[in-house]
């Protein structure tokens, strides 16, 4: 590190000090347990029937298939 | 401590850890109630800013439960609590970051920090937090953890999962880059 660099990091820490307080002041359990609590999102209906149908489709017509990953 | 003594810790540490990567809820509770404090104090001192810290801790340990599958007891909890939490925090500075781009001041302080320098005029303080917020997400953190938190090289890299001369690197970036910020904004360090 040369002079120059010192006195920017010099100044950086007389300008900008550490964070004084690094304490965690509440207990962050109960906000973990109601996530693990929370039902898991479904998947509606609609789209296993929509990827049902895209797959049908690329299953009767393959020569789709390039055209589909071009738009991707 | 006695040697058995020791040994019994480490075995109810070690079995700790092997519970929660089956999945047990409990063994997940007592890892989150031992390393939630650290983790946080971790967080806070990278985007400086208690409410996202806290946010952030949440998120590390929710992460951490989903991926517990992939989670290997024998290289212990911390390291890998203080990765995941790095790569946040590190999401958090640059998804902030588009919202500071073109400030000349920094955003006021969310976060209590040691009593800056009385020799250093306000303005310059508030020019050098500019110029900091303008890094991008990478330097910024490695710059914030070596030189205003003074954290060993290896202490970062550990975290960042680069080596310490990438490290080195990063901050070096981040000199350039501030004294470049700083020069535009007439400080001349």
């Amino acid at each position: 590190m040369n002079e120059s660099d010192e006195k920017l990091n010099d100044l950086v820490k007389r300008s900008l000090g550490p964070v004084a307080d690094t304490e965690l002041k509440r207990d962050l359990w109960p906000r973990i347990e109601a996530r693990l609590e929370a039902p898991a999102p479904r998947v509606p209906w609609w789209d296993w029937a929509l990827a049902g149908a895209v797959a049908l489709s690329l299953l009767l017509f393959p020569a789709a298939i390039p055209a589909v990953l071009y738009q991707l | 401590m006695s040697g058995a003594c020791a040994g019994k810790v480490a075995e109810t540490a070690v079995e700790l850890l092997e519970q929660f990567a089956r999945g047990d809820q409990d063994a997940f509770e007592a890892l989150f109630r031992r390393h939630q404090g650290e983790v946080y104090g971790w967080i806070v001192r990278i985007v400086r800013d208690p409410a996202a810290a806290e946010d952030l801790t949440v998120e590390t340990f929710w992460r951490i439960y989903r991926t517990r599958s992939r989670f290997d007891p024998r290289y212990g909890f911390s390291p890998w609590a203080r990765r995941v939490a790095t790569n946040l925090a590190l999401g958090h500075l640059s998804a902030r970051r588009p919202q500071t781009e073109f400030l000349d001041e920094a955003p006021p302080a969310r976060v209590r920090c040691a009593p800056p320098d009385p020799a250093v005029s306000a303005e310059v303080r508030q020019k050098v937090a500019a110029a900091f917020e303008k890094l991008p997400a990478r330097l910024r953190a490695a710059a914030t953890l070596a030189m205003i938190e003074e954290t060993p090289y290896g202490e970062i890299a550990a975290a960042l999962g680069i080596s310490a001369a990438a490290v080195k690197s990063r901050v070096f970036r981040a000199t350039r880059l501030l004294r470049t910020s700083l020069r535009r904004a007439g400080v001349e360090p």
